[in-house]
């Protein structure tokens, strides 16, 4: 059990048929989670990091969606069990919050009634010590009065509040996984950090593995340890996040972490652009994705498309030219490709 | 500059010209696959071409009586058979069509220019809505046919008044749905743009809502078309509707009520042609939904 | 060419480079709360005296979270919302005071660029004529010169001219946010107010549009108000913020100022709650308790009492003055009294 992952993606390529065709939304993602561990999952839109959650949850329309690769949730292949064997993982072993806490609660029932029915049907608990459960959850995200608040109903509290409640809900069946999809995205920034704490706190006391996508490079430095920076459906670059933020190697990650205006870079200064947009999905350049914007991107780039290389220090990275790049860029501590 | 604005304004008008192109090429493919839409044209192209053709080829007029030939069966002389004044039943139905249609049809274009006036800008003028709604909420309470009947017993029994009845009882169903879809448009972010511009409430209305109420206006004014159609036939039906002798789908139905059992064609003729009617209107209306709305991908199934 | 003289000739000379292009003083706006039957049951405080400056090519940053006014400031001064009380003073002329036909001539000179790159173009509308929609309005040149002009904006925002025909539709965020730029530009303004413009946006797009602004800043000689949520994106965009807390400005220095010396403590608390992407940079948080209360009930005294680290007895009952604490850096705090 010790040297068998939380959760390990292998591969895993979701494909959706649509009319335009087949659209590959994510192409070969491979990570893995360890317990206690917090692995951000970076991009823009259209990176395919909300996919790789849902398929993780198996939450898209199975009629027009293929998976291929593996997901091992402490050992098993999620993608071959029964969808009745995943209503048991759902919500009890690896539970998802999402962006938008307004839309994921239903108005008509209390917030009480909402978390101990995932508690009733995962837990076999009566009602009155689901109730009991629920306070007890609504306390440790740190609602005050969480006995007055089980029995307000969603549209009573504030856009923080019902996060919390979202996590509360999450967590009410101590979950080994927490996926949080853009967690504090749509909330204020002393909020988001009110919630950030709460979720670094709980993955303390619960030992959860925590995947959490965002845009937001300031949340991954804040509360990750490890990173994986995702570009058009493919992890681009990999490592633990101090590496990340010192030595960046992807020409991706570098413009990103560049052409954000922070509170203490040099403000006189323009800001760094990367060029172009996004493809769309169904239009993905052949060679390597980044290629159409990269500024060192030579015929090779174009035509052939690299592979996630391991390096010695456990850094992952996907692209043909990263140690010139860094040559040329004066960092001197080359890490080489381990063989 | 003064060169170079001509140049520049011919390069364009070429470029519009090949941008409208490839739209109308991408509306005539969305067209054809869209098999719903594609089926009720062709059914409504049909009734046309038999509204307006069939009186030319049949060999009688619609008023024409022969007391010898009364109640005969379809033959290779009368195609539909004749009625009980020996009318041939072929060119009566076919001049049916004629009013039958022409009535849904002015009661699609009055009820669609009326209701759109009304529902942008009881859209737009909140106190204006207080009024107009509570107008069309008293009419949408009478039943469609009583209240069609009772316009008719004040006005008359006349093809014009029939238009007229129908266009009141169906204005507030169309000045509603154009109402709700602009009331959104107006908490759009352009439209505060629009007035940022200082842009006046007639352009704001016209220019801007307008174009966004448009689609599900059409889709609306299709079924209108379908219950004027219906509504037309019960009036007449009933017998306050266009006058006898001139025939219409309705009266024509009335007057085969009494024979029912021993001439079938005087009431499936006619009953076809409303039940076809109706059917590719509706038909059409669903297509032209799934065709126009945005948000369904439906449209470009290959 | 007649255009570009309709579009300069009646823009008033400014007399006075150092006086302001846009003064306001003592902003308010009251929502009114009615019940179903129309009786009044109150107000939403959602701006309460704001006073500010906005110079000729300078740019004023408004900062605060959610429901601050921030975006009810920028719409007042443009008049898209009736303000309740206050006075707003372009280039001497007191706006307020105008009827709405009066305005319209000033509409010209005061552009808005929104948040939602998404909804703020008509889709039915081709972009082409959604840049020469606004210089119909103000019946400005021919319809020749108009189209002339948009081909022009549109090459200066970074869109392909022979995208002139194309709907909004077509085209990603970015880029209708940059249609939405040209749009606001096609009337030669003198004042913007940019409400949150890069927010709904993706980071690497984020900078390119920041650029773009820059950019104009200089070759329209344009004045921003910089309305964002994003203290790092005011940052670089804003030579001088103003931090608003539910309905109040609570400090305003200039930039760089602000961020080295911060005064009010939730100016404090904002800085330290932003995440900062560089690992080496990490610093104990003032993370503050509870939420935003309520507009519709502002807690007495200082609105931010209820939830302040430093709360002190007059804080509850005694609303603080905004003062000057140093060379243009204002701050209404209890603490620096």
């Amino acid at each position: 059990m010790e040297d068998c992952p939380l959760l390990e993606v292998k591969e895993l390529r979701t494909r959706f048929s649509s009319e335009k065709g087949t659209i590959t939304a994510v192409d070969g993602v491979t990570f893995r989670v360890d317990h206690g561990e917090t692995l951000g999952v970076v991009g823009e839109s259209g990176c395919g990091k909300s996919v790789t959650a849902e398929s993780i949850m198996r939450l898209l329309n199975e009629k027009s969606t293929r998976y291929d690769g593996e997901i091992n949730f402490k050992g098993r292949n999620l993608l071959s069990l029964p969808e009745k064997k995943m209503l048991d993982i759902r919500g009890n072993e690896i539970s998802m919050i999402f962006q938008d806490a307004m839309t994921s609660l239903n108005p008509v029932f209390t917030i009480g009634d909402q978390i101990a029915e995932s508690i009733i049907v995962h837990q076999n608990l009566g009602k009155r010590e689901a109730m009991e459960k629920a306070v007890e959850m609504l306390r440790l995200t740190g609602i005050p009065s969480p006995e007055k608040r089980v029995h307000e109903y969603p549209h009573e509290i504030s856009g923080g509040m019902r996060q919390r409640v979202m996590i509360a809900m999450a967590l009410s069946c101590k979950p080994s996984l927490l996926i949080a999809d853009e967690p504090t995205t749509a909330l204020d920034v002393t909020i988001q950090a009110q919630i950030l704490e709460v979720i670094n706190d709980l993955k303390e006391e619960l030992n959860m593995g925590v995947m959490m996508i965002t845009h937001d490079l300031g949340v991954v430095a804040e509360v990750c340890t490890r990173v994986a920076v995702m570009y058009l459906g493919q992890v681009i670059e990999e490592s633990d996040v101090d590496t990340l933020f010192d030595s960046p190697r992807h020409p991706y990650t570098r413009g990103l972490l560049k052409s954000i205006p922070t509170i203490t870079g040099d403000r006189s200064q323009k800001l760094h652009t990367i060029q172009g947009v996004v493809p769309a999905l169904d239009n993905i350049p052949k060679g390597c994705r980044f290629a159409p914007r990269c500024p060192y991107a030579t015929d090779q780039c174009i035509s052939e498309s690299p592979l996630l290389e391991a390096l010695e220090n456990g850094q992952k990275i996907r692209c043909w030219h990263h140690e010139e790049i860094m040559k040329r860029e004066g960092v001197t501590d080359v890490i080489t490709t381990a063989t | 500059m003064e060169v170079a604005k001509p140049i520049q304004q011919n390069r364009l008008a070429a470029l519009e010209k090949d941008i409208k192109k490839e739209r109308r090429q991408l509306a005539v493919k969305r067209f054809f696959s869209n098999k719903t839409v594609l089926a009720g044209s062709i059914m409504l192209i049909f009734l046309t071409l038999f509204a307006f053709i069939g009186p030319l080829i049949s060999q009688f007029t619609p008023l024409q009586i022969d007391p010898a030939n009364r109640l005969a069966k379809p033959s290779s002389e009368h195609w539909f058979g004749t009625d009980n004044f020996g009318r041939d039943l072929f060119s009566r139905v076919a001049h049916g069509a004629q009013v039958s249609m022409g009535v849904g049809l002015s009661v699609a274009v009055l009820t669609a220019v009326i209701g759109m006036v009304i529902g942008l800008y009881a859209a737009y003028y909140s106190t204006l809505d207080h009024i107009l709604m509570r107008v069309s909420d008293a009419l949408m309470a009478f039943p469609d046919i009583l209240l069609a009947i009772a316009i008719m017993a004040v006005l008359g029994p006349q093809p014009v008044n029939v238009v007229i009845a129908v266009t009141l009882a169906k204005i507030p169903v169309v000045a509603r749905i154009v109402r709700s879809s602009a009331l959104v448009i107006k908490e759009q972010t352009y439209i505060e743009a629009m007035r940022a511009q200082g842009a006046s409430s007639w352009r704001i209305i016209w220019r801007h809502i307008l174009p966004n109420t448009v689609s599900p206006l059409i889709v609306q004014v299709t079924y209108v078309f379908a219950i004027a159609i219906i509504l037309e036939a019960a009036l007449s039906f009933l017998g306050a509707g266009v006058p006898a002798p001139d025939p219409s789908w309705g009266n024509i139905l009335y007057d085969g009520k009494i024979v029912i059992y021993n001439a079938w064609w005087m009431t499936v003729f006619p009953g076809a042609f409303i039940v076809m009617a109706v059917l590719a209107l509706n038909l059409f209306g669903d297509g032209l939904r799934d065709l126009l709305d945005p948000h369904s991908n439906k449209a470009l199934k290959e | 060419m007649l255009l570009q003289q309709q579009l300069d000739g009646d823009k008033p000379e400014q007399k006075d480079s150092c006086a302001p292009l846009l003064q306001v003083r003592n902003l308010k706006k009251y929502f009114p709360i009615t019940s179903p039957f129309g009786r009044l049951k109150g107000h939403v405080k959602a701006v309460e005296s704001v006073n500010f400056d906005l110079y000729e090519k300078g740019t004023l940053g408004l900062v605060g979270e959610s429901g601050c006014g921030k975006s009810t400031t920028g719409r007042s001064i443009l008049r898209l919302i009736e303000p309740t009380e206050g006075s707003v003073n372009y280039r001497g002329k007191e706006l307020l005071q105008l009827n709405q036909s009066e305005f319209k001539g000033f509409r010209k000179d005061m552009q808005m660029v929104f948040q939602d790159p998404h909804s703020s173009l008509n889709p039915k509308k081709r972009i082409g004529e959604l840049i020469e929609e606004p210089m119909e309005i103000h019946k400005i040149g021919t319809k020749a010169e108009r189209m002339e002009r948009a081909m022009d904006l549109l090459k200066r925002t970074g869109i392909r001219e022979d995208q002139y025909f194309r709907f909004p539709h077509e085209f990603s965020g970015g880029q209708r946010q940059r249609i939405g730029i040209a749009r606001a530009l096609a009337v030669d303004p003198s004042i913007i107010v940019l409400d949150e413009p890069v927010s709904a946006l993706d980071v690497s797009i984020q900078s390119q549009v920041l650029n773009l602004l820059e950019e104009i800043q200089d070759e329209f000689k344009l004045a921003y108000l910089f309305i964002s949520h994003d203290l790092s994106v005011v940052r670089h965009t804003a030579d001088e913020i103003g931090v608003m807390y539910l309905g109040h400005m609570v400090e305003k220095a200039p930039t760089d100022d602000l961020f080295a010396n911060p005064l009010h403590p939730y100016t404090k608390a904002l800085l330290s709650a932003i995440p900062i992407p560089d690992r080496k940079q990490r610093r104990e948080r003032i993370i503050i308790k509870g939420d935003v209360p309520s507009p519709i009930d502002p807690p007495t005294g200082c609105v931010f009492h209820t939830r302040c680290p430093f709360v002190m007895d007059q804080c509850k009952t005694i609303k603080p003055e905004m003062l000057q604490q140093s060379d243009g850096h204002q701050v209404a705090c209890h603490l620096y009294n």
